[in-house]
């Protein structure tokens, strides 16, 4: 055997058994995410096809379809079906945009450094950072009617008080000329929404903006241009990366978002997302198989948004 | 006065006030529930506009004690809440390292067969949606007589907080140099050897980060709680617990108390941390 040989094939064991223990390294949390996340995946599917009731749960099956598809006809005969789809979407999409406008004022406000920058820089992720089940829980503390801090400074200004995350659609009347119809518990909702996740806007808005050169910035200082000019013609398309990162993943968790709707309202006030629908088709009604169903059009309908939007507005990062 | 000194005035002002309004919006809420959770209900109906305890009444702890007592003795037991979700959330802490770890070096540091396809998909996991896989979950864990257990949550959260841990810790790995490893290697050491003594103490910062990170995860989830072990009051976690105080024949002012006492340990360790957890945020794109 010649030499070369001998080494090419010691290198070629050494490549194996490196290949074997990176595989054994990795095994536990390929089956964790198989048996966890891909295999009830499938199943989701599979129950989706099959009467299965709460009730008697044991009975359903593991494999093999009934091939009904009666859960459809029910989930989308329901005649909530398409309200919740409508509520679900302006939901996501309003709440996303406002986190991440209130995400870029911060991240702009915060930008350059100031005596006390750090101790504000921590403070401001606080609504990000405190469970989800407090913060719920405080809004809907500080809006109720009756003894609500909001209302309190409402009626101290000479209104009434309002229920704010029980009122499907509220009569604002403008300046007195004329009145329109808001669905102020919605409009709440998505409030909260920009409140609790602009910290997480914020956070990636700050670092782009601080790994952006500040060549091209002062360059247009010297030029002339005004900090509304910078702003419009060098800040924005710098961002422009980050902030289509941003609104993806924004959409695509504000989607499946469940607790935050629930605790605050229960889904009542015309604020039931698809999500709430879910779990009560599951734990309301007992009707595991439409819960599957609705749970599979969530996924769809997800995956094809998503697809949509890489196609059409999706910006890469060129830098 | 030209265009640009009008901007650089009304900017610096607003500036200001944007920072005012950003420190109250964040902090009032969380003043309110603390100031609140002292209140006696009473007092607060008559007068909602005097929402700040007196001193006498923070002292008291009296919706506090209320909220703690056993069930037996005419509180809400949250004493056992307490304790299941810190058991919960310290297991899930220690499995999700001990796994997330060996995949997250593997996947920056080793070459092998599938690797590409195995870590695109475990991010690609983590962008889907929970309630979709949490039915069949459901069912699953029904089945087999597992569903209404402890072990059941901890099962669930180690597999959402996999993915996340995996991602943070995979960045950090690759910013460790190869180097240092190799000499590792030369000195003796095993490939097991080489992650336990060189990987992992220089690790450190990050791992404490991620494992933070993950307790924080366990420590507040919902969901899985409500669906898994809502007709077992002695499995309640805090998040179960709190949510049925919310409820019509339960003072407003014990809502508050039971969110506060779910959220202290969490701002705590986001003082303990703060630096190592924004870091890991924008790294690893954090759920929320």
């Amino acid at each position: 055997m010649s030499d070369t040989k001998l080494k090419r094939q010691k290198k070629s064991g050494l490549k194996r058994r490196e290949s074997r223990f990176g595989l054994a390294l990795i095994l536990p949390a390929v089956i964790v995410v198989l048996l966890l996340v891909i295999l009830p995946l499938f199943w989701n599917i599979a129950l989706s096809f099959q009467s299965a009731r709460l009730i008697n749960i044991q009975d359903v099956k593991l494999v093999g379809f009934d091939a009904t598809l009666r859960n459809f006809e029910r989930v989308l005969s329901d005649r909530e079906f398409w309200p919740v789809l409508r509520t679900t979407f302006i939901y996501t999409i309003f709440g996303s945009i406002l986190s991440i406008l209130m995400g870029l004022w911060a991240a702009l406000a915060l930008r350059k450094a100031f005596r006390g920058r750090a101790i504000v820089r921590g403070l401001v992720l606080f609504p990000y950072v405190v469970p989800v089940i407090a913060a719920a829980f405080v809004w809907q503390v500080m809006l109720n009617p009756n003894f609500g801090i909001t209302n309190v400074w409402i009626e101290r200004f000479g209104g009434t008080a309002i229920d704010f995350l029980g009122t499907k659609s509220y009569d604002l009347s403008v300046f007195g000329i004329f009145t329109m119809s808001i669905p102020l518990a919605l409009i709440t909702v998505i409030v909260f929404e920009g409140w609790r996740y602009f910290p997480f806007a914020f956070l990636f808005i700050l670092a782009a903006l601080q790994s952006q050169s500040e060549e091209i910035e002062e360059a247009a200082l010297v030029d002339g241009a005004t900090i509304s000019q910078r702003f419009w013609y060098i800040t924005i398309p710098a961002l422009k990366p980050v902030l289509s990162v941003l609104f993806l993943l924004r959409f695509i968790w504000t989607f499946n978002k469940f607790d935050d709707v629930f605790l605050l309202t229960g889904g009542g006030a015309g604020t039931k997302v698809i999500t709430v629908k879910i779990v009560d088709w599951l734990l309301g009604r007992g009707d595991v198989g439409a819960a599957a169903a609705l749970g599979l059009i969530l996924a769809v309908i997800l995956g094809v948004v998503v697809a949509l939007y890489f196609k059409f507005f999706y910006v890469e990062d060129t830098a | 006065m030209t265009r640009s000194e009008f901007e650089e005035k009304l900017f610096g002002v607003l500036k200001w006030i944007s920072i005012v309004f950003f420190t109250i919006i964040s902090l009032f809420p969380l003043v309110y529930m603390l100031a609140l959770s002292f209140k006696p209900i009473a007092e607060l109906l008559t007068n909602p506009a005097q929402w700040w305890p007196s001193l006498e009444q923070v002292f008291s702890f009296e919706t506090y004690k209320a909220v703690l007592r056993p069930v037996g003795e005419g509180g809400f037991g949250f004493t056992v809440f307490i304790k299941n979700s810190a058991i919960v959330a310290t297991v899930t802490v220690i499995t999700t390292l001990a796994v997330g770890i060996l995949a997250a070096y593997a996947v920056a540091r080793l070459n092998f067969f599938g690797k590409k396809t195995i870590s695109v998909a475990i991010i690609l996991v983590y962008l889907f949606p929970v309630v979709v896989v949490s039915i069949p979950l459901f069912v699953m864990f029904s089945r087999i007589g597992i569903r209404s257990s402890l072990y059941a949550l901890m099962i669930v959260y180690l597999a959402s907080t996999l993915p996340v841990a995996m991602y943070m810790l995979r960045g950090y790995f690759q910013s460790i140099p190869a180097s240092l490893e190799e000499a590792g290697q030369v000195d003796g050491l095993s490939r097991m050897g080489v992650i336990r003594k060189i990987t992992i103490p220089l690790a450190m910062p990050a791992i404490a980060a991620v494992g933070l990170y993950v307790f924080m995860i366990a420590w507040n989830e919902f969901l899985y709680a409500l669906l898994f072990v809502l007709e077992n009051r002695d499995l309640w976690t805090l998040s179960l617990g709190v949510a049925q105080l919310d409820n019509q024949e339960v003072p407003k002012t014990m809502l508050m108390a039971g969110s506060v006492i779910i959220s202290l340990p969490v701002i705590f360790l986001f003082f303990v941390a703060e630096k190592f957890l924004t870091e890991g945020l924008t790294a690893g794109g954090v759920k929320g």
